[in-house]
């Protein structure tokens, strides 16, 4: 990290190395489970053949296909989420969990999820609820950090304040759980532990299409957000509107970060770690690159994290919550530890 | 001087300070500037005297309480906030998250206002941004990171990233704040130079008393009774208005020195006699850090030749040092 010259070449060796794990760790997802399926199967059934075996059909296409997909759109929205934060707040350790949208969308899931007692059966219509109440929840914090932001200048001491709306929040949750029906609290257990297996085949285009659109949304404000990276006095005497700006980024990764908990549950460390790992590969701040690069490297941890989940062959699959806590605690404690040898935090 | 230098910014009747709901402090009033084109200018006055404000109000990021400010002869408020980016760029003190970005990246987002959606460089904003790298001598460092950089080459970076923004009009938030002494001479120099060469119109304001008075083309001082004065180094000198900087302080001004020094009484007094200016500069003030005044015809007297020829009271000693040490015991 110290004197050498920046080689450009170094983003794109960083990109192609992504798209080679995204390309390795995709169809690995779709063979290895608790049954493990050939190759050419999986091939054979991607394209429109009979397999083998029927089951092997109904095992890729209906459950993990769309896992698979699930989890790559959702690494992607939550670290493109984390990545917008982290500008916005002028602060490296912001992040959708950290900073409370992501207990936000869940206070608003648990009034719908608690309110059903528990019959979130498999119709749209409460899938559709669920969505609303994790986007009004994640809204609401949004909103708190907002109004919070034009009163208190240090990043630090909003961060401070997100953790603690974000305790609040919980608090809310456990008194709903408290007060409501078995049936109900277990399902939110459940989707509070997290998964990627929550999307059906049937829901994979709606949440495909909310997050590819938000996703393409912020790739347009690349410009902006790289002036941000001079501070919002900078970036202002360069002409930009700060306050529609911030809006606009605060929305957008609002957006992704509720529409990732309504289907996947609340996923801790991804939106924080992965733009670390993205700028630290990248060796870049600048937004051109370091956007798509965190998208893609969003896509591959959350589909390491999901092959992990089902390794245990017999024994069901892991909650993603118990693995981003593994793979992330360790890269946060390294980047704290290295801060005055990382180039982006000088 | 040749041609007369145009104005591009001028003040009228302009009052500044804070308006907090129905409540407005005042901070200046009656201000009537003009800055001009090819000059650099020095903003001086004591902490909290309404420095960073006045810089604020000019560069149109905070409102006036009256009057206003104009450019090129327009209302800088009918100014929207793009075509404002293109007058006036500014450099603050800000500590940024930019340090992965290279040198030359971060000097390009000063052509954000020129760039289109995506911030694509054309080549014309490549020479632009060689340009101001080349102009602040940071032509080599253009692929460092500026992570990896001093504060002086940060200053020298984000000057050039005010230069890409190709504003006629630069202001500055005490530029050389953090950085040591060679890097604010340097930095002064660059700013004066670049005034000229590049016909900008600069504005800084600073502490650094003895860079502002060498290289400004004219001072604007701020006197501690909140009124301000503008006008060229060495008229302000000769007229005392120097003092007027901080008045109610225990410092007084210095003309020989071009500083200010500490302002105090001795309770004892010698007189000397000593024809070589830089000596005499120099025994004056190992006695004064002593407790000692200078002053004629005392019964002490101190005759110095050369700093190893010094005699008191016809006593020879041949140190500075051992003259203070025998001017202790008398």
């Amino acid at each position: 990290m110290t004197q050498a010259p920046p080689k450009y070449n170094r983003s794109k060796i960083a990109l192609w190395i992504l798209s080679a794990l995204l390309l390795i760790l995709f169809p690995a997802c779709l063979i290895i489970g608790s049954v493990n399926i050939p190759f050419n199967e999986v091939l054979n059934i991607l394209i429109g053949n009979e397999a083998t075996r029927k089951t092997w059909e109904i095992i890729v296409l209906e459950t993990r296909l769309p896992m698979a997909c699930t989890a790559m759109l959702a690494g992607a929205a939550l670290s493109v989420a984390g990545l917008l934060l982290q500008t916005t707040f002028d602060n490296p350790l912001a992040g959708p969990s950290i900073l409370g949208v992501s207990t936000g969308s869940s206070l608003g899931v648990a009034i719908v999820m608690l309110a059903l007692g528990g019959s979130i059966g498999h119709n749209l219509g409460s899938y559709v609820s669920i969505l609303f109440g994790a986007l009004l929840g994640a809204g609401i914090i949004i909103l708190t950090l907002l109004a919070f932001s034009s009163i208190v200048k240090s990043s630090i001491m909003l961060l401070i304040i997100g953790i603690l709306v974000s305790h609040l929040a919980s608090s809310a949750i456990s008194l709903l759980n408290f007060f409501s029906t078995q049936e109900g609290v277990h399902s939110f257990v459940i989707w509070g532990l997290g998964n990627f297996s929550g999307v059906t085949f049937e829901r994979l285009p709606i949440f495909a299409s909310l997050i590819i659109i938000s996703l393409s949304l912020s790739l347009l404000l690349v410009k902006p957000l790289n002036a941000l990276l001079l501070g919002a006095r900078y970036a202002e005497n360069l002409g930009v509107n700060i306050r529609s700006t911030r809006n606009k980024l605060l929305v957008l990764s609002g957006i992704l970060t509720a529409v990732v908990t309504a289907f996947c549950g609340p996923i801790g460390f991804i939106g924080l770690i992965v733009p670390h790992i993205a700028r630290l590969a990248l060796k870049s701040s600048n937004h051109v690159v370091l956007l798509p690069a965190t998208a893609l490297c969003g896509a591959v941890i959350a589909l390491l994290c999901s092959l992990i989940s089902v390794l245990p062959i017999s024994s069901g699959v892991i909650p993603i919550n118990a693995i981003t806590p593994i793979i992330g605690v360790p890269i946060i404690i390294y980047i704290i530890l290295n801060r005055k040898r990382i180039l982006y935090f000088n | 001087m040749s041609t007369p230098k145009s104005a591009i910014l001028t003040t009228n009747n302009l009052t500044i300070g804070y308006r907090n709901g129905k409540n407005e402090t005042t901070i200046l009033s009656g201000l009537n500037l003009s800055l001009n084109c090819g000059e650099l200018v020095c903003l001086l006055g004591a902490n909290g005297i309404g420095k960073s404000t006045l810089l604020r109000t000019l560069s149109g990021v905070q409102q006036s309480l009256s009057g206003d400010v104009y450019i090129n002869g327009k209302k800088l408020s009918s100014y929207s906030q793009r075509e404002r980016s293109k007058l006036i760029s500014i450099v603050y003190t800000d500590r940024t998250l930019a340090g992965a970005l290279t040198v030359s990246e971060l000097v390009s987002l000063g052509r954000h206002p020129y760039t289109g959606f995506f911030g694509h460089l054309d080549i014309t904003d490549h020479k632009i941004i060689a340009h101001a790298l080349e102009a602040v001598g940071m032509k080599d460092k253009a692929n460092c990171y500026v992570g990896t950089l001093s504060d002086g080459e940060r200053q020298k970076t984000m000057i050039a990233r005010a230069l890409a923004q190709e504003a006629p009009i630069i202001i500055l938030d005490e530029p050389t704040a953090f950085l040591d002494v060679a890097s604010r001479i340097e930095t002064m120099n660059n700013l004066h130079r670049l005034a000229q060469e590049e016909d900008k119109a600069i504005l800084l304001s600073s502490h650094d008393i003895n860079q502002s008075l060498a290289l400004a083309n004219g001072l604007w001082l701020l006197r501690n009774d909140h009124s301000m004065i503008e006008g060229i180094t060495e008229d302000l000198v000769f007229s005392g208005e120097l003092n007027n900087l901080f008045a109610d302080r225990d410092v007084a001004f210095d003309a020989s020195i071009g500083d200010f020094t500490s302002n105090r009484s001795f309770q004892k007094q010698i007189s000397l006699n000593c024809e070589d200016g830089l000596l005499k500069r120099w025994i004056i003030n190992a006695l004064q850090r002593d407790g000692v005044g200078i002053s004629n015809d005392m019964p002490n007297n101190i005759t110095a030749t050369s700093p190893h020829e010094i005699s008191i009271n016809g006593t020879f000693v041949n140190s500075i040092r051992e003259m203070l040490d025998c001017v202790r015991s008398l």
